[in-house]
């Protein structure tokens, strides 16, 4: 028996080991520059809150830490969307100025491996600019940077909240510079295809509610466009 | 006075080496301790061996599952997709109404959806309609979501478009011709796709079927027709 209880204590003891090694791995780091940063082609910035209470709709499962907003949306509880999560806001430029509103669809991705530090997720933005036009953006997100530096430590602390700065570029793909691909629809942005990248600053982000002081923001790179129906 | 310096410089290099010496013993008799400890410890207590080998097993273990075992696995539904005779393939999606509707949000009507919605004014937006559909498959099984956007804005041209994301296979993001036709089928271009969408080229159709007496969805419901082409290989 007490070698079944060693055993036991051993097992839990190298599980540990390694979850902790895992999570404090300091290879694994999450660029916090953009990679448009360095392009010379002109980038707008289109800034929302990630505050699902501050948006105009947003809704999931009904059963996660964030609540759907409003109160009365209908909620994704069917098995195939269970895990997926829609979101519309306003989107306002650096300025601070209302330029447009944006659909945001998510879902975890089948490509997540905790051992690489990566916690994926598919995503696209649908964006209607007026007086500009629309566009799509996908792109694959990493919210492993996320999860270890904001959310665990809300969950951890005694508060049930986590209070501090936190900004990090979300889009990992899948663009090989790890941006995310545009497609226009309508407008100035008509057969186009272009570059995105989305970041998330963090401020306050509680275990019970989710986040509360947050905001995002999309990097999209406007003058290297190619016409794709040049015909 | 100068013997007793000599005999004094003598005795103290004595002392020295004497010192030296005892201290490599004290060290050597506590490396012997420290071997025969460890020796102890790993192979004659076999708890402790049982405790290390716990340690081991618990790491490896913990990253063998880590690494092989799936964390995020999407529920499938099984694909319903009919091989057109000249190439390509057809899908059938279908909201129904007003079951499968999330959001209407529209300037100034009260149909806005769902109740609270804060909708930008028209002095923003002018008639632009943002709408959100769970999307199911011809057996009526939900399978993604979607938004249409539409608008007659002068300034980008009037459009509809539709993004349709499926979780375990990708998104389609087409365009429509605003017009229909007599049979009220309106039909769009693809203009993106991703994942399983991603190389494929094609056409959407969308129409709208109004609700029989007795539905349970007493609005009707949208069709929407993808067809879709796969690029051609190199000609060998």
């Amino acid at each position: 028996m007490k070698y079944l209880i060693s055993l036991l204590v051993g097992t839990l003891l190298g599980a540990t080991l390694f979850l902790l090694g895992l999570y404090y791995n300091p290879f694994v780091g999450q660029a916090s520059v953009s990679p448009l940063a360095v392009s010379d082609t002109p980038v707008i910035d289109l800034i929302y809150s990630a505050v699902p209470g501050e948006s105009i709709l947003y809704t999931n499962n009904g059963e996660s830490t964030i609540a759907p907003f409003p109160d009365r949306v209908g909620e994704l509880w069917e098995p195939a969307i269970v895990d997926t999560s829609a979101w519309v806001t306003d989107l306002q430029s650096s300025r601070g100025e209302w330029v447009g509103i944006g659909i945001k669809f998510s879902s975890p991705s089948e490509q997540t491996r905790i051992v690489h530090g990566e916690a994926m997720a598919n995503s696209v933005w649908h964006i209607y600019l007026p007086e500009k036009g629309t566009f799509l953006i996908d792109q694959t997100e990493n919210y492993w940077a996320y999860l270890r530096d904001v959310v665990i430590p809300a969950y951890w602390s005694s508060s049930d909240n986590w209070r501090g700065t936190y900004h990090s570029i979300m889009t990992n793909g899948p663009g090989s510079l790890g941006t995310a691909r545009l497609t226009g629809g309508s407008g100035m942005y008509a057969d186009s295809i272009s570059e995105a990248v989305e970041s998330r600053t963090a401020r306050g982000y509680s275990s019970t509610v989710g986040p509360i002081s947050m905001s995002g923001s999309l990097s999209v790179a406007i003058s290297n466009t190619e016409v794709v129906n040049a015909e | 006075m100068g013997s007793s310096g000599g005999n004094l410089c003598a005795r103290s290099q004595f002392i020295r080496e004497k010192v030296r010496g005892d201290g490599n013993l004290t060290r050597l008799a506590v490396t012997r301790t420290g071997i025969r400890f460890w020796f102890l410890l790993f192979w004659v207590n076999r708890l402790f061996k049982t405790f290390v080998f716990g340690i081991i097993l618990g790491l490896f273990g913990t990253g063998a599952l880590a690494y092989f075992a799936p964390v995020i696995d999407i529920h499938r539904e099984r694909s319903l997709i009919e091989v057109q005779p000249n190439g390509g393939n057809v899908e059938e999606y279908r909201i129904n109404l007003p079951r499968d509707r999330i959001m209407v949000g529209l300037a100034g009507s009260k149909e806005s959806l769902p109740a609270g919605l804060d909708w930008p004014g028209a002095d923003r937006l002018g008639d632009t309609q943002a709408e959100i559909f769970k999307v199911r498959n011809r057996d009526n099984a939900v399978i993604g979501v979607a938004s249409r956007l539409a608008s007659s804005a002068d300034s980008t041209g009037s459009f509809i478009e539709w993004a349709l994301h499926f979780p375990a296979r990708g998104t389609l993001y087409t365009q429509m011709a605003l017009a229909h036709s007599p049979e009220g089928f309106r039909t769009g271009v693809m203009r993106a796709g991703t994942r399983d969408f991603l190389d494929l080229s094609g056409t959407m159709r969308e129409r709208f079927v109004a609700g029989k007496d007795g539905d349970s969805d007493a609005q009707g419901h949208i069709e929407l027709q993808a067809i879709l082409v796969a690029p051609l290989g190199d000609v060998e």
